[in-house]
């Protein structure tokens, strides 16, 4: 997991500068307890939530960031009973082409994609790249068509 | 009594019955319902919610509930038709008779992934891909692309040993046999064969492609295995667990059976061998 490394050693360089004990807390704890590290604009959220994206991949736009789970948005199933219709990424959203893809967060931190489901891969970015190279230049639907 | 075979010893004629009824539920609309079901599941099981279908213990009293279901479907279009199964253990290559065009038709061309040959071939008219999650109509496959190798049988062997059902916190970082089978940990085996099939198998709406009842019938099949080798460990958890199918609990969408009640499969069905 390239970009969670990456930011670990980042957040652990900058407690080190800050003249604090080195600890091996991920990123996201660190800035809990409040070693704020404003020289590493990339430290995540205290909700441990990846950093925002936006970059293009193969010609396609594709983005992820946080957000404010307004719920309802999609059927996540389970006969309208009130289970889904949430963000399952934690409340983090992927978008390609501006089309949002529905993206989860597996218990070890790695993710998947309705379009590579039985995959999981280290970031919403790296999923979203893989939907990128299995969409081979098609659109994606919106969910809840999907 | 239904009888499950290998879907290598089928005969030309029960292959020959089995795509026809596929094409029939397909024809009348009843075919995409349970893709339709299968996708609502793969979107609202959580590693931190409600999980029922997926990344939890009912993972297989699940399947074997909607595998019941399909069959029971086919069999209403010819009552003499079971599911078979795909040992993809044994039946590893590209080659192998599965993907023939009298059955399932093989892998998908380079350029777009389009499967161009067999019944479900775009080209044939008869399998529209409605119940998608982007633009494109057509069955695709990339068999051996998005992984090099199907499980082998000591892989196989490896988790059949796991004496444990399922271990908290019941989702995909669990220990034991239920998540090994299912692949979020360790060798990969059930995970790793969709992957293995690429096209819409890869996807949440896998059944799509036919081959996702074959793989989940030998899925059913390894449970069954490894109930034979551990006759004393129990389905779990045994009950009280927030968001996880207990064992006397009931299963959306049905909501009138309980992993307990889907036990003992030779209630249903057996098997060749």
């Amino acid at each position: 997991m390239p970009e969670l490394t990456r930011r670990r050693a980042l957040g652990a360089a900058a407690v080190v500068a800050a003249g604090v004990p080195l600890v091996a807390l991920p990123a996201a704890r660190a800035d809990d307890q409040g070693h704020h590290t404003p020289e590493v604009p990339e430290t995540p959220a205290a909700s441990g939530a990846p950093a925002a994206f936006d970059e293009i991949y193969k010609g396609r736009r594709i983005q992820g960031r946080t957000v404010t789970d307004g719920g309802g948005h999609h059927g996540g199933g389970h006969g309208g009973d009130g289970h889904g219709g949430g963000h399952h990424g934690g409340g983090y959203a992927v978008f390609v082409d501006g089309v949002e893809l529905h993206v989860m967060r597996n218990a070890d931190g790695s993710w998947i994609s309705v379009i590579s489901h039985y995959d999981p891969v280290d970031t919403p970015r790296a999923a979203a790249r893989a939907a990128v190279d299995e969409l081979q230049g098609a659109r994606l639907l919106p969910f809840p068509s999907n | 009594m239904t009888v499950r075979k290998n879907q290598a010893s089928l005969t030309a004629e029960e292959k020959r019955r089995f795509v026809a009824a596929l094409l029939e539920l397909k024809r009348t609309g009843r075919y995409d319902a349970f893709v339709t079901t299968h996708n609502a599941f793969i979107l609202g099981d959580t590693d931190n919610g409600e999980r029922t279908g997926h990344r939890s213990p009912s993972f297989l009293p699940w399947h074997r509930r909607f595998l019941l279901e399909f069959e029971r479907a086919l069999q209403s279009v010819d009552a003499s038709v079971a599911l078979p199964y795909w040992d993809w253990s044994a039946d590893r290559s590209t080659r192998s008779s599965l993907w023939a065009p009298d059955f399932l038709g093989g892998t998908g061309r380079s350029r777009d992934g389009q499967v161009m040959d067999g019944p479900f071939a775009a080209s044939a008219g008869n399998w529209p891909i409605t119940v998608r999650v982007d633009g494109r109509t057509f069955l695709r496959r990339a068999l051996g692309a998005g992984v090099s190798e199907l499980p082998t049988r000591a892989e196989v062997d490896s988790v059949l040993a796991m004496a444990t059902y399922d271990m908290a916190p019941w989702n995909s970082g669990s220990d034991g046999f239920r998540n090994h089978l299912e692949g979020w940990r360790g060798v990969n085996l059930h995970n790793r064969v969709h992957v293995w099939v690429g096209g819409q198998m890869a996807t949440g709406v896998s059944p799509n492609d036919p081959v996702f009842w074959l793989h989940h019938a030998y899925i059913d099949k390894l449970w069954a295995e490894w109930q034979r080798r551990h006759p004393s460990s129990p389905y779990l958890p045994g009950g009280g667990t927030p968001n996880v199918v207990d064992l006397n609990e009931t299963m959306k969408p049905w909501n009138d059976t309980t992993p307990a009640a889907l036990l003992d499969h030779t209630r249903h069905y057996t098997f060749d061998v």
